[in-house]
């Protein structure tokens, strides 16, 4: 799996590329390979303020919704309008056309609280392992019973 | 972005084909107290490979309840909707099983084995329900028996199902017809082969020894590999089922909504006889429902999902019950229960989504209906 490493990563798989004050925003190829075929996208409009933490929109495969977390505070400049139309664009280049939004930040001690790629990818293989620790145990106990 | 499986808690029920499912690199997730796979290569590619060739599902999640005994048929009758005196040895039957107040505990399908003998098979979320339900109205006058463990489920469906099947067994698949199945070997093992399926698509369903079920996937698989066959996943069987507007219980049906609600009236053979819940059911038809299911159609952006408000000029009328992006026809669609006033085709309602209200039309269901592009039936 990918992780160019001239991005930041956020707990909830954002990615953000800082150019000075601007970050621009997506979600990484471990996001997109676990919610599947993305159907829609739901993204704030320019000139709207998105806050830390709290969603700023939301990606919908034909199964489910997810909520997107904004990494960082800001007022938002740009929107990936492409996306609505053709939003399998995020499965297929998440880091290129798959952007969301590109965001004047008000804050540039947000970025601290993000992870490098190299970090991101030792946070993937956690969530990862703890997954398969949990299916080899129940893997284990299955046995047991029978 | 929210960590999109929800992790696996070790209590979980496993399919015997969960090690197979696992190598073929699927998504496991819970599904009513079962890990099953929920898609494979993708939700979209399984869909649209069921619609076009064929997909094999592991649904052996599914429960089955077996009812026998001289007063097998009599049971059955007393707690269903349908009239089973109708299906021969070898038939099968979509039925309900209804509450005294006509409220729908489950919807089911009824094999006719023998005479005096009935495998019920049920939703996994609800076997052990059922299974109490049953053994209590049955009163020890039938015997009651809860055989889920021991029956591996495949289902497989598509159009070519058939051309995959049929050199694998001897069991003359032609001839077995929509809602019949037969009891015979596939790829030497045992096996009741159904023509039944909840995808809207021609299809069968396999009964099989847990012992012989992995086998049977792999022959399948093998068997179907240059056909197109694609292992698919319970995402795709959500999305096929909703296309055909086959209500999904927990979804469309509970304890607490009757079949005439429902739009499955067609199931209720009053004429019968006395059934749990008859009463109930005719004073419901005699007053007429308060609400009706009915299909959706986004006409703006959003995807409708369950439990979201229907409204109609701001007033809440109704709730979505199940939707998605159909991949068959590009549309989000959804289906849910509004004020029967409101019931009408064409009629223009909003959805509630995340907040914000989008518009959307009452269209008939279902969304799909196979064999329409060639005009055939």
């Amino acid at each position: 799996m990918e992780f160019p490493e001239w991005l930041k990563y956020s707990k909830e798989h954002e990615w953000v590329n800082v150019e000075g004050s601007v970050a621009t925003v997506g979600i990484t190829e471990y996001a997109q390979q676990e919610l599947g075929d993305v159907v829609y996208v739901e993204l704030p409009e320019a000139g709207e303020k998105i806050v830390k933490d709290d969603p700023f929109g939301a990606v919908e495969s034909v199964k489910a919704v997810s909520d997107i977390y904004a990494p960082i505070s800001g007022t938002v400049l740009e929107v990936n309008d492409a996306l609505p139309e053709s939003p399998e664009t995020i499965n297929e280049d998440p880091y290129g056309d798959g952007w969301m939004i590109r965001v004047e930040m008000s804050d540039a001690n947000d970025l601290k609280d993000l992870m490098t790629a190299e970090e991101y990818a030792e946070y993937v293989e956690k969530e990862k392992e703890a997954e398969e620790e949990e299916e080899d145990e129940e893997e284990e106990e299955g046995e047991e019973e029978e | 972005m929210e960590a999109a499986t929800r992790s696996l808690t070790a209590k979980l029920k496993k399919t015997p084909l969960c090690a197979a499912h696992r190598r073929l690199g699927a998504k496991m997730v819970e599904f009513a107290g079962w890990e099953m796979p929920v898609q494979y290569r993708g939700v979209i590619h399984e869909h649209l490979a069921v619609r076009s060739r064929a997909g094999l599902f592991d649904v052996s999640h599914m429960g089955e309840v077996e009812i026998r005994g001289s007063e097998a048929l009599d049971l059955c009758q007393w707690l269903t909707a349908n009239d089973v005196s109708r299906i021969k040895q070898g038939q099968a039957q979509y039925n309900l099983l209804l509450n005294e107040e006509g409220g729908i505990v489950d919807d089911i399908v009824v094999y006719r084995l023998g005479e005096d003998r009935f495998l019920l098979c049920v939703n996994a979320a609800n076997t052990e329900k059922d299974f109490q339900w049953i053994r209590e109205k049955a009163a020890g006058k039938a015997s009651v028996e809860d055989r889920s463990l021991h029956y591996v489920q495949l289902a497989l469906q598509g159009p070519v199902a058939e051309k995959i099947l049929q050199p694998l067994t001897v069991v003359p698949l032609q001839q077995v017809e929509p809602f019949h199945f037969a009891l015979g070997n596939v790829a030497g093992n045992s096996c009741l082969v159904a023509r039944t399926g909840y995808t809207g698509e021609d299809g069968f369903e396999l009964y099989c020894d847990p012992a012989d079920g992995e086998r049977l996937w792999s022959r399948l698989l093998e068997a179907g590999a240059d056909a197109g066959l694609e292992p698919s996943g319970l995402g795709a069987r959500d999305t096929l089922r909703l296309e055909r507007a086959l209500p999904l219980y927990g979804h469309e049906l509970n304890d607490g909504t009757t079949p005439l609600e429902a739009g499955l009236e067609w199931v209720v053979k009053f004429s019968k006889g006395v059934f749990l819940g008859r009463e109930s059911l005719l004073r419901q038809k005699e007053r007429g429902i308060k609400r009706k299911l009915v299909g959706l159609e986004m006409t703006e952006p959003g995807i409708p999902r369950s439990h979201y408000p229907i409204l109609k000029q701001g007033v809440a009328i109704g709730e979505v019950t199940s939707g998605t992006k159909s991949p068959t026809l590009g549309r989000a669609i959804a289906m849910g229960y509004v004020q029967t006033g409101e019931a009408a085709v064409g009629n223009t309602v909003a959805v509630e989504i995340r907040g914000r209200q989008a518009a959307a039309r009452i269209v008939p269901l279902p969304f799909y209906r196979r064999g329409r592009t060639t005009n055939s039936v």
